[in-house]
């Protein structure tokens, strides 16, 4: 009998959840989204924090009254599929998301290269996505007319690192055509676009770039490179080769005491270089295309701070790290998805598109409006220094809260 | 062009750059010996082409990455790894290696090909696809102006490697198990009459060399990184080791383990970092093309 009554509370428990659960859906209709992304693979951790970014806006939206389009409210659903880290996946799920699952709208994938995989099947379908991973320039200069971009193109990632190079070689009386550079990146869109960065910014300074290194797909040893630049001894040097380019450069740099006073890297807070090797990460310029301290705010998010609280409570798995940067942007690319459907009010994806371009917005990761290309040009790439084991925004000197420590040793 | 020339003059002036480039190949070398050595073990005495050998090195490595995540000191990893990968080695041989182990080069290859695919997803879905390292804190030692630079860290992995290999190899030559591996792979039908379990011999072989491979890893993770993904790079370069030097080398193996390492550096230091591997590659193509030289010379005519 006992057993009976408690069987009934669950019961009658559930039931009610379940009224409560259909009672808000049938509030609000729904806007289906496709996505595909990489949640097993290579890139499967960048992944599942773009995806989480992707549920956190979600959730956020649906609590604070949902997308009101013709005077009715919606919430977003995300049909995802994963693209298991590889182009043709992707692209052959951004096919049957469009043409089986009759989705009008997609998300972006993780990685430049997935999204380039898939940005022709969205041209062809005349589909807009929203992306928030891809910063290879390569993608804006194809006259893509379907794609928007909320981040900053990566060839931007370490270009100011060169102008504060310079900045420092005219303070300490020397040219700024006399730094010398060196430049190891990995053989990927990504990285070549960074090298293309920083030679077009040294070449407006007249610097030249004494070491000019491809890193390989799986690097794990790179002191052949650290030895000429010990030989050599650039005034600044320039390394990006995702997570496992962070972690060699760093650890070597420390093992091999390389002494160059400037050193810019990306991948800084993905590899956890400062949990990795404490004080030997200590001077690095990381870049990054977002940082929680920074000033920039909207009424749906709160403030860069209010966001990354509000998501380590939504994710607590995050709770002991750094909310990275790809689940912030990945955040911003729903919110700019709501921000069109209420501007365009209809569902019409030409409508939409074209609300999309004239997007002009400011949010908790940064002002986003959108160029021809689809590419966002209102929000500067940030550089942060590790100073005693904490991020440090030095440059540019707009959003600086600290200045860079120079030399780095 | 220019860089490559500019790179060779460089170590033309900085004579001692030549040097620190071996030790650092020396180093590497190391390594390559013991997951070469493992690999030589198994395509002897079964002659199954262990396409998995990188992905048993990964697996020690991420063996030992766990345990210093639980707060264990890294150095234990490697005698964890060792132990753990045995079992592991073990569980492969009874479910796949056993039941390809009689039948044609390309069942084995596929079946060992299959399991690294296995492994490397186990591993993505375990740990993620991050690369992880092990940081042991250790000072590095500085010889000639700093130019040379001997990790203390990879210091003791190479001591490690070079402990486990010489005991691997007392192992071989007086213990009866030795004797029953070595008397197997010189004629597997003979030891059977001979009273020798084979099936027995076979799975202690590829038990070890899956141990050997996971007391790698655990030195690896320690001086470099690794990644679900990265077990291939091993294999390879296993491959070019052991055809360079033939099955049952010994000498063999530890002299073009310890080449390859230290061709691999001078040619990255050349060519650039991203020839590092290609230069592995070549390689194997080079030995490959003598070999044919030579078994063509030794072509004889039945009379």
């Amino acid at each position: 009998m006992k057993k009976l009554s408690i069987l009934t509370v669950l019961l009658t428990g559930s039931a009610m959840l379940f009224s409560q659960a259909s009672l808000a859906t049938s509030d609000c209709g729904e806007i289906i989204i496709g996505s595909a992304i990489s949640l097993t693979g290579k890139y499967a951790a960048n992944g599942v924090h773009a995806k989480n970014g992707y549920e956190y806006a979600i959730s956020v939206i649906k609590e604070k009254g949902g997308i009101t389009v013709g005077g009715k409210c919606y919430n977003f659903k995300v049909i995802y599929y994963d693209d298991e880290s590889k182009g043709d996946r992707a692209a052959t799920l951004a096919e049957r998301l469009i043409s089986q699952d009759k989705v009008q709208y997609l998300l972006g994938p993780y990685s430049s290269g997935m999204t380039k995989a898939i940005a022709p099947i969205t041209e062809k379908y005349k589909i807009p996505m929203v992306e928030a991973e891809g910063a290879s320039r390569s993608l804006f200069n194809k006259g893509y007319k379907y794609i928007f971009a909320v981040l900053s193109t990566s060839e931007q990632y370490l270009a100011s690192a060169v102008a504060l190079a310079a900045e420092k070689a005219v303070e300490n009386g020397r040219l700024a055509s006399s730094v010398t550079i060196a430049i190891a990146v990995e053989n990927d869109p990504f990285s070549l676009d960074i090298r293309a960065g920083v030679s077009d910014d040294a070449a407006s300074f007249g610097m030249k770039i004494i070491i000019d290194e491809k890193l390989p797909r799986d690097l794990s040893d790179m002191s052949a490179i650290l030895t000429k630049v010990k030989l050599l001894k650039p005034d600044l040097l320039i390394i990006s080769g995702h997570t496992k380019g962070a972690l060699t450069a760093v650890r070597q740099i420390g093992e091999k005491n390389i002494k160059v006073p400037m050193i810019a890297i990306t991948h800084c807070e993905a590899a956890d270089v400062v949990g990795n090797f404490g004080d030997t990460a200590n001077g690095i310029l990381c870049a990054t295309q977002w940082s929680e301290t920074l000033a920039y705010e909207d009424e749906l998010f709160g403030t860069a701070a209010e966001y990354e609280m509000g998501f380590k409570s939504a994710f607590p798995e995050y709770k002991n790290k750094k909310v990275p940067y790809q689940t912030a942007q990945a955040t911003a690319a729903v919110y700019v998805f709501k921000d069109a459907f209420e501007r365009a009010n209809s569902f019409d994806k030409e409508k939409i598109r074209d609300a999309l371009s004239a997007t002009d917005m400011k949010t908790f990761y940064g002002d986003i409006k959108f160029s021809e290309a689809g590419n966002n040009i209102a929000k500067p790439m940030v550089l942060r220094q590790i100073q005693n084991g904490v991020y440090n925004v030095v440059a540019p000197s707009e959003f600086a809260s600290h200045k860079v420590i120079w030399p780095r040793l | 062009m220019d860089q490559i020339l500019s790179n060779l003059s460089m170590l033309v002036d900085f004579p001692i750059v030549n040097l620190k480039i071996l030790i650092d190949g020396i180093m590497i070398g190391a390594i390559f010996v013991l997951v070469a050595y493992g690999l030589a073990l198994v395509w002897g005495v079964m002659n199954v082409k262990n396409l998995a050998q990188g992905d048993f090195v990964i697996s020690g490595g991420y063996v030992s990455w766990w345990l210093v995540q639980q707060g264990f000191p890294a150095l234990l990893g490697v005698p964890v790894a060792f132990v753990v990968m045995w079992g592991v080695g073990w569980v492969a041989y009874k479910l796949v290696i056993s039941r390809v182990i009689e039948r044609d080069m390309f069942t084995s290859l596929l079946a060992t090909f299959g399991l690294a695919i296995m492994m490397a997803q186990i591993l993505n879905l375990m740990f993620g696809s991050d690369t992880q390292s092990v940081d042991l804190g250790y000072d590095t030692l500085f010889f000639a102006d700093g130019l040379i630079d001997v990790p203390i860290a990879k210091l003791i992995g190479v001591l490690m490697a070079t402990v486990l290999a010489a005991s691997v190899i007392w192992f071989m030559k007086t213990s009866r198990m030795g004797q029953a591996i070595r008397a197997t792979a010189q004629d597997a039908r003979a030891a059977r009459v001979m009273g020798i379990d084979t099936e027995k011999v076979y799975a202690f072989t590829f038990s070890l060399n899956s141990a050997i491979c996971g007391a790698a890893g655990a030195i690896i993770v320690m001086v470099w990184l690794i990644q679900p993904f990265y077990g291939i790079a091993y294999a390879i370069r296993a491959f070019v080791i052991v055809t360079a030097a033939g099955l049952g080398n010994l000498p063999g193996v530890i002299a073009a383990g310890l080449g390859i390492g230290a061709l691999e550096q001078f040619g990255a230091h050349i060519f650039g970092i991203g020839y590092q591997q290609a230069i592995a590659v070549v390689l194997l193509l080079i030995v490959l093309i003598i070999r044919l030289i030579q078994q063509k010379r030794n072509r004889q005519v039945l009379k």
